[in-house]
Formats: C-alpha cells, structure tokens, sequence
C-alpha cells in the first residue's frame, strides 16, 4: 500500500463488512492504487474522489464495535485512500463516535439531552437509567424539546449497537399529533398529522407536485424572480433572503448544488424535525426545485444524526419519488435531471453552519471556512451551492404555486410570509406552531395553551439567541421588531421560563454548550467560550462586579474576531441574562 | 527557450491602510498590504510558506463596511478598501487573543509574543486563580525531535508543514474539539509508529517551540541553550543534487539544529530527514553539557 502508513491494527471481519456496506450504500468503490504509480494525494486533493464516504463508514463502524477502532480506521484509510491520521481527526470531531476505548459492554448508548427544556428533568431520570444498569450519555439538545415535560422527562435518543438507531417516542408516533391540526390557515405544516408521511399516493392526493409543475411552467428564472419577489428569508437563523441566494448560484456556470441544512442543533429548535418526520414528500418537491431553479443537477440532505425517524422518512420519500419518475433523469417527463442524497451529520452543533457542514460532508473536520469566499461561488467541493433550511424551503411552494407578490402581501411589511415557531418550557402545549408572521410574542404563547406559572423570561432564538423578559410580551415577531431590541427569532425558538427556573444553572448550561460545541479552529472562541463557562461557575449566586466587565471583553472579542456565527453569538445569551438581572445580581 | 525582457504587466489594486494609499499586485492579502505601508502586524499562524489557516486571529484589521474584523493573513485586498490597523476594535481582538493563548498555554518560548503582549496590554492572568490549561505532559519518543503540547497553540502550521503544503505525509492532524482539540496521530500512536518521516518541517514552523530538536531540548534541559551565542552557517546539503541550503546552528563548536531559509528558491524551509538530522557524520558524539 504505497503512501498510507498504517499501523498493525487490523479491521474484524465484521467491521470490514460493516463498513463495505456502508460504502456500497453510498456507491462508493473502495480505492485500487496501483503499486507502480507514485500517488500522493492527501488532505485536499481527495476532496473529489471518495472522501465524502468517510462519514457513512465512520457511522458504520461504530455502530459495529461500538467505537471506532484503529482497525476499524485503518481499513477505512484503505478503503477511501485517506491518511489514517486524518480519519482519527476527523472521528474525534463528533459527539456519536468513540475513539478513546473500546466500551466493556454491547449494550447501545441512551443518550440523555441535558440543555434546556430538558435541563430540569435530566438528572433525576440519567439517575434513573443508570440505576437500571442502562449506558448513559449525557447529550446536547436533542431537537425534541416539545417532549421535555414533567410526563415526559428529558428527550432521549439510543445509539443502537449492531442495530438502527432510535428515540423512544417515535414509537407512538404514526400520525403526529400536531397541536394546530384542524386550522384550515396552516400552509408550511398542511399536510402534518393529515396525510400518511410514507405515502407518495397520499402526497398527490392532497396536491403535491403541483408545485414542480408549475416551476416547469414558469421556467428556472421566473421561478428564482418569485422567490425574490416574495422577499423570502432564510429560516434557519441568519434570514438571509433567498432570493439573492438563488440568483447568484443561477448565474455560474458548471456543476452546482443544492443542499439542504437539516442538522437542526440549535438549542430549542425542532421544527425541521416535525417537517422531515411528518410532511418529507414536500421538503423533496422543493428541493427539487430549488435544484430546477438554480441550475443544480444534485441536491444534498445533511440531517443531524440524532433524527434517525426523519432519516428513514426522508430515505423512503426519496426512493419511491424516483421510482414515480420525480427525481432521476428527465423528471415528471422534464428535460431536468435531479437527485438527492442525503448523509447524516454524527453530533457536532457546529455542523449546521452552512460551511462548517460542507466540509463534513466532504469527509473534513466540520470547521468552518473564512467567508468570503461565500457558498454561492465556492460551496460544497467548492462548486456554487444554494444552502437552505428545510423550513425555508418548504415556504418556495406555495410562492411557486400563488406568486411571489401574493406571499409577498403576507406577513408584515419587513416579514413576509408565514413562519414556524418551537415552543417548549413552561408552556401548557409545547409544540411546532405555525403562524402568519406579525403576532406578538403573548399572542405565540397562547397558541400553546400559554405560559404555566409566572412568566419570568423567554428564550428567544435559542442558545444563540438572547432572553427577553415578560415586557416583551406584546412585541410582534418579527424580525424587524425583534431586531429592534437588539434579539432575533433565530431559528424560531420561543423557550418559556417561570419563575421556578434556576437561571444560574440554565446560563451555566448554555455556556458549557458553547465550550463543547466549538470546534476549535479559532482562538477567540476556542478559549473564550471556555472562559466564559469557567466565570459564570466561579460566580454562580453571587453578585457579578468586575466579572461582568471580563465578560463584556470576552464578548467583544468573539464577536468581532471569531471565524463564525458560533463565536459571534456564544456569549449572547448569557449577556441578556445579566441585562435582565436573570443571574449576577 | 528564451527569456522574455519585456516586463510583465501587472494587475494592481490600492488600498487605504491607516488612512495612506498603498498599491499591491492583485491576489496579495491585506496582511501584504500593511507590510508595504510599514504597519507591523502581529502573526501566529501565518507563515509566508504555508497556506493561511486564519486560525489565530491575531491578525485581524477592521475593513470599512464588514460587521466583524477580518484577517488580514488571508483576506484578499480589494480596490479601494479602507482598513483601520490600530482602531479600539482591532486592539481589543488583538490583545484578547493574545490574552487567551496566554491564560492557557505556556508562551514561555515564544519570546517574539512577549513585546506585543505589552504592546495591546495583555493580562493572562485576569482568569481567576485556576483557569483551564493545555495541561500535556512533554512526548519523547525519538532522538530527533520532542513534542511539548502544553506549549501548543494550535495553529495548524505543523498541520499543514506535514500536509499538503510540503510534506504530504499526513502523519498527523487536528484531532479532538473546541478546547480539547489537540495535534495528533491516529489514536495519538508513537511518531515511531505513525506515518512520519522524519523530516522536521514541522518543527521548523512551529512558532511556540512546542516542537523541539531534541538537541535543544536536551540543552534547555540542563539550562544550556545559548541561542545568543550561536552561530549560523550557511551551506549546501551533500546529500544529494536537488541542492538545499542549510543553516548549521552552531553552539560550542557542535551542530544544535539544522533549518533552511524560508526565501530558498529550492527548499522554500522545508527539508528532508537527511538535510535536517543527518549531520552526526560531521561530529561523531553529542555533547549536550
């Protein structure tokens, strides 16, 4: 094997096998390197070949064994023609796979979600589980927040050993109980708890594919001018408009692509969840455009690893489209071709930053690359890439189908549209909820039945969002308005907090996120995050003097010189706690 | 074959550092650009024979127009660009990430931080009595060169020293997250049992000494380098024709390390493992007192 160095260490035949079909799955032919040629090609230059299956048959692998053996990582170094060195890198990286030892039992992992919501519920039950004899892992949010209730206790996902991963709640779940069912106004969560989500039939029934239909009409650059005209922005937190996106991957030349960002992590959020799991026929029909519109022949899915119900919903929706002629070549009789693949993310928050997540799915360290240059030019293997969440997706059918102009009327006069919003915490009904944007924050607690117990601050965008507290009650959400305050709805998170809540510890809780969740790379957020955490422990139900001003310094400097949005806003939060004298006073 | 004499034109662009026009040629960094206007720019993980990583921050300036500071290592200057080098903003980052890198790693020697240190006011110790730290204990598994991680910034230079700026061997990589993140093999195997080759570059780039030439290792050991004593040859390697200059480090008559300079036409200060550690033909036995 010239050019790789190995150690002894040698794969099982199970692992061996486990990872071959990994890579079959994914139709990536393992690596023959002929003895005669000098081939050095690491690092980058493989970016284009078959390191994008590096995550798949780390999946593989450590399912198989349970961790991920230098056996394991040797024969997937062959296999892939990747430096054993770089694969362990790249496996460190992530909160499913293990690389330290091998477990001493074969049992899977229940890994307990322990930010906020679920926070108050975490102990008592990882007590619990641990008393059974069952192998904890405690987790960040598991994007099943709505869950995190006093009946329901923490969310919790098990990491399957030698068998599929799964979150017990799933179980119960055939049609979802959407709290907002029977409202006739709803446009993003229709179809939710309405139609059987592992039905194409049922999708058509109740109007799907209209909407490609009408793009085939309307032609790629009227579509992407809709889309514009509708004054559409991004949902996954950053509200970029999405038009401009469109426009400029439409305008270069050559290979392109369209992913889709459903590596939902952020704190709170699970609304792209609710629309994989429930309604995946319509996330793969505005894939599909977005792909007919931008000129891309491929669309990516890369969905968090923790969502192993969405996966399959996304995996079945994707093959009996293509078996119905909507995705492959010349769809619904169109000259377009297009598919979708889709790849699971293994744990890492930071993933879900749209550059950081490219390089995962190349089969690199999820470390996020300086902008610019930007996604639209140099996106996944550095080829123009529209990058949008599923949310902000599923808003392209209905302005497909009715007009930018008649979406653009919606809303308010800086939010068009409609909007989903995550509510968990002190709520009577946490769920997904969708409303027209323009109701106030009171009106969007009351969708859920409203707030149990006394208001004392609302969690507005998540970990990287900020607290607000009852006087912003009557504020509308939207972005203008909360902009205006200086928060942001984020990615739609409204977390309620009465006045039970122990916010020292859910401001030490989200600061240690931020100190687990970065990735690294950079030095403001690598050691300013944990300084972060290190002075609100040290601090914790006292009065904050001088530690405020430190954390003023920290904050600026990681907003201002950090590489990502991860750094820009770790210290958010913890700073409009102090502001509302939530802690530190 | 022959030599054009016509000058080649170039494409230029004129940036405003400071508030004085400076013109470079298209493609060169902002970093370029402070350098020509004479603006001394702190750097850790940049190197002029490596690809930029923009990993420090160190270097970051404020661009007219742009919501956060940018590095200016990497950035590429653009017509008519206003950059402030010495604004509020720029010194707070600067002095914060130094600031950082001191309260957690030993800088010991890494003696050209220590003026800018004061320079942006930097107090490493405003952390509280223990904040956390590298905390790695010194890996010695050769004769050729130590690894002191506890000294480690993580600047990806040996990263990329090893990688695909020079050596293409990838013996190692950023392994771990966030403040766990560390240089390492594959499951942190032996350098003896891992894809190295021995050629030291990467210790020729590391900027905090956290890889060392055993030899100074050894010396620093019994408190005997005397790096302001020593003497520096420059010379061709015999080893074979390719032609690399080396630079013998001479202290008390006998080789300490062996470097190349970053300006070699042929080496660009990178060598092989014979350039960088096959000189004991030329003096049989170590002294190390």
């Amino acid at each position: 094997m010239p050019d790789l160095h190995l150690t002894v260490d040698r794969a099982s035949e199970a692992e061996a096998a486990a990872i071959d079909a990994a890579l079959a799955a994914i139709n990536v032919d393992p690596a023959i390197v002929v003895e005669e040629e000098r081939l050095v090609r690491g690092g980058i230059h493989r970016k284009n070949e078959r390191r994008h299956g590096l995550l798949p048959a780390l999946h593989a692998l450590q399912t198989e064994s349970g961790w991920i053996s230098p056996g394991g990582v040797n024969y997937i170094a062959e296999m892939l023609n990747v430096p054993p060195a770089e694969a362990f890198g790249v496996a460190s990286f992530y909160e499913m796979f293990r690389v330290d030892e091998a477990p001493d039992h074969t049992d899977d992992v229940v890994h307990v979600c322990v930010d906020s919501p679920c926070l108050e519920f975490a102990e008592a039950k990882i007590a619990e589980l641990e008393a059974s004899g069952k192998h904890v892992h405690r987790s960040p949010c598991l994007g099943q927040c709505e869950r995190a209730t006093t009946d329901h206790g923490p969310a919790l996902f098990i990491q399957g050993r030698a068998a599929a991963n799964s979150v017990p709640s799933d179980e119960a779940t055939e049609l979802w109980d959407l709290p907002q069912k029977h409202d006739p106004s709803l446009v993003l969560l229709r179809n939710v708890g309405r139609i059987d989500p592992t039905s194409l039939d049922a999708y058509v029934g109740a109007g799907g594919y209209k909407a490609l239909a009408k793009a085939f009409g309307l032609g790629a650059e009227q579509v992407v001018e809709e889309v514009s005209t509708a004054g559409l922005m991004g949902r996954g937190g950053a509200a970029f408009p999405t038009g401009i996106k469109w426009r400029a991957v439409a305008a270069e030349q050559g290979v392109k692509y369209v992913v889709v960002n459903a590596d939902e992590s952020e704190p709170g959020t699970f609304k792209d969840r609710t629309i994989m799991e429930n309604d995946p026929f319509s996330l793969i029909e505005a894939v599909t455009i977005a792909g007919f519109a931008t000129g891309a022949t491929k669309g990516w899915i890369y969905i968090r690893g923790e969502y192993p119900l969405a996966t399959l919903r996304l995996q079945n929706a994707i093959e009996l489209a293509r078996e119905a002629g909507f995705l492959g070549e010349g769809i619904a009789r169109s000259s377009f071709d297009f598919d979708i693949e889709i790849r699971r993310g293994a744990g890492a928050y930071i993933c879900g930053e749209e550059t950081a997540l490219f390089n995962s799915l190349e089969g690199f360290r999820g470390e996020p690359r300086q902008k610019p240059p930007f996604p639209t030019t140099n996106g996944l293997f550095d080829r123009p890439t529209a990058i949008n969440n599923p949310e902000t997706l599923l808003n392209v059918l209905p302005i497909v189908l009715d007009g930018g102009a008649a979406y653009a009327a919606t809303g308010t006069e800086g939010s068009s549209g409609q909007k989903l919003f995550c509510l968990s915490g002190h709520v009577a009904k946490p769920g997904t909820y969708e409303v027209e944007i323009g109701p106030t924050l009171r009106e969007v607690l009351d969708l859920g039945g409203g707030v149990t117990g006394n208001l004392k601050a609302v969690l507005l965008g998540g970990a990287a969002g900020s607290f607000v507290g009852p006087d912003a009650l009557d504020m509308p959400l939207t972005m203008e308005d909360t902009r205006a305050i200086g928060a942001s709805l984020g990615s739609g998170v409204v977390m309620a907090f009465n006045d039970t809540t122990d916010f020292d510890a859910v401001c030490i809780r989200i600061a240690e996120f931020f100190r687990n969740e970065s990735c690294g790379q950079c030095v403001p957020c690598r050691v300013g995050a944990v300084r972060q955490h290190e002075l609100l422990v040290r601090s914790s139900g006292q009065v904050m003097n001088g530690e405020v001003e430190l954390l003023k310094d920290i904050d600026l400097a990681m907003k201002d010189a950090s590489i990502c949005g991860l750094g820009h806003t770790a210290a958010t939060a913890v700073r409009s706690a102090i502001d509302l004298g939530l802690i530190g006073s | 074959m022959t030599i054009s004499e016509t000058p080649v034109a170039i494409s230029t662009v004129t940036v405003s550092i400071d508030g004085a026009d400076v013109t470079i040629p298209e493609g060169a960094t902002l970093l370029d650009a402070c350098t020509k206007a004479g603006v001394d720019t702190p750097t850790i993980c940049y190197a002029e024979n490596l690809t930029p990583v923009n990993a420090c921050r160190v270097c970051v300036v404020e661009v007219e127009n742009s919501r956060t500071l940018v590095p200016s290592c990497s950035r590429e200057a653009e017509e008519g660009m206003v950059v402030q080098t010495d604004s509020e903003r720029v010194r707070h980052s600067r002095k914060m990430v130094l600031e950082f890198l001191g309260s957690g790693t030993d800088l010991s020697q890494a003696p050209q931080l220590a003026p800018y240190m004061e320079h942006y006011g930097a107090e490493p110790d405003r952390y509280g009595p223990e904040p956390e730290r590298m905390n790695e204990d010194v890996k010695v598994q050769d004769d050729l060169y130590i690894r002191d991680y506890d000294k480690c910034v993580l600047c990806y230079k040996c990263v990329e020293a090893c990688g695909d700026d020079a050596q293409h061997t990838f013996a190692i990589s950023m392994s771990g997250r966030g403040f766990g993140a560390r240089i390492s093999t594959e499951f942190d195997a032996t350098l003896p049992d891992s894809a190295c080759v021995y050629c030291g570059n990467c210790v020729a780039v590391c900027p905090t000494n956290a890889l060392q030439f055993k030899t100074e290792f050894d010396l620093r050991a019994v408190d005997n380098w005397r790096e302001e004593e020593q003497s520096v040859t420059r010379t061709v390697c015999s080893y074979c024709g390719v032609g690399c200059n080396l630079e013998l480090h001479v202290q008390d008559d006998t080789i300490v390390k062996v470097t190349s300079p970053n300006d070699h036409s042929v080496t660009s200060g990178h060598l092989c493992i014979k350039g960088r550690f096959g000189w004991q033909y030329v003096q049989p036995t170590i002294t190390t007192k």
